[in-house]
């Protein structure tokens, strides 16, 4: 969903998805498919990221994404271990 | 001019590390600066930085991510780019690994448990001016205290890291899941160290060791020739007055 904004740009709204490399030990998933393990649920390969909602102003949906990756390089995800997703909001 | 060199200690909010840096450094013969993160330069006549230990920004994002995008990080890469000395302890490591300074990452200790203890480190490589008191696999007692201390890098470039010396201490036994039981690193100039043992904790054999003060003794000489011109072992009488 998106708003128009006064200027001639739009807020965009994102949700980013950061996730664990494939390959890259996640302790984390690891905790939490022993404990669901424990429960009785017959879980595999669990893995934790983390979501980021934001919203961001943009000329259009590539502007957001361009913006989103960079935000991504910068901060957001460290790339040498994690991977990135970027989903914008119907 | 001060006859001590100065060593900037910057302070993040949650580092709690800063005061015991401080500390270690006044007694190896520098005067520490305790330097504010929002700063924009590091004081006149620094001789060195350390990136002290903590949870600098609660540990949010990632260990040293928001920290690594500081207002004071622009100076310190200047210092870092003009081969200043900056060393980076445990959360100073993440953060140094973060900004980029430092080869790989930190991520969360294996056993998923907080290890705090002292630990043996061997001393890897002496190259860097951070090794200068130290001598290839001297065993070195400093403790660690963290959650997220399993360094890594991939596989290629550990192999180019290790062969240019740049893996300088290196755990005896599997303390957290690091790559290679890697301990701390240097940069490819050798003048930027990040290791996630504190050195500060371990300044005077009353507390149970002393071999972090040859760490950092020689961070103290790098910085009193880098603004005094004098040379090495101006710290050495001092080490041994602490006690």
């Amino acid at each position: 969903m998106s708003e128009a904004r006064g200027n001639g740009s739009k807020l965009v709204r994102a949700t980013v998805l950061v996730r664990p490399k494939q390959g890259i030990l996640d302790p984390q998933g690891q905790a939490v498919q022993s404990s669901l393990e424990k429960l009785g649920f017959p879980v595999e390969a669990v893995r934790v990221g983390r979501v980021i909602d934001l919203e961001v102003e943009a000329k259009d949906e590539d502007d957001a994404r361009n913006q989103i990756a960079l935000m991504c390089d910068t901060l957001l995800a460290n790339p040498l271990i994690e991977s990135f997703d970027v989903r914008l909001a119907e | 001019m001060n006859e001590r060199p100065i060593v900037a200690v910057i302070q993040f909010p949650g580092s709690n590390d800063d005061r015991d840096a401080a500390w270690a450094l006044g007694a190896l013969g520098a005067e520490a600066a305790t330097v504010w993160h929002g700063a924009l330069q590091l004081p006149e006549e620094t001789g060195a930085v350390i990136l002290p230990g903590g949870f600098s920004y609660g540990d949010y994002l990632r260990s040293g991510a928001i920290a690594s995008q500081a207002l004071v990080m622009p100076a310190i890469r200047r210092f870092a780019a003009d081969g200043g000395p900056v060393l980076g302890i445990c959360n100073g490591f993440q953060i140094l690994c973060e900004a980029r300074l430092l080869p790989g990452a930190l991520r969360p200790n294996h056993q998923l448990e907080f290890v705090c203890r002292d630990v043996a480190v061997r001393v890897e490589s002496t190259d860097s001016l951070f090794m200068s008191r130290c001598e290839i696999d001297q065993e070195l007692v400093i403790p660690v205290k963290h959650g997220e201390g399993a360094w890594y890098v991939d596989e290629g470039t550990f192999v180019q890291l290790a062969a240019r010396g740049q893996i300088v201490l290196r755990y005896t036994e599997d303390v957290n899941g690091s790559l290679g039981n890697v301990a701390g690193v240097v940069n490819e100039a050798g003048n930027v160290m990040g290791l996630m043992p504190h050195p500060e904790h371990a300044v005077d054999p009353l507390l149970g060791s002393a071999d972090g003060g040859l760490l950092l003794a020689a961070l103290v000489d790098a910085a009193a020739e880098r603004t005094l011109g004098v040379g090495a072992d101006r710290a050495g009488a001092l080490v041994e007055d602490v006690t």
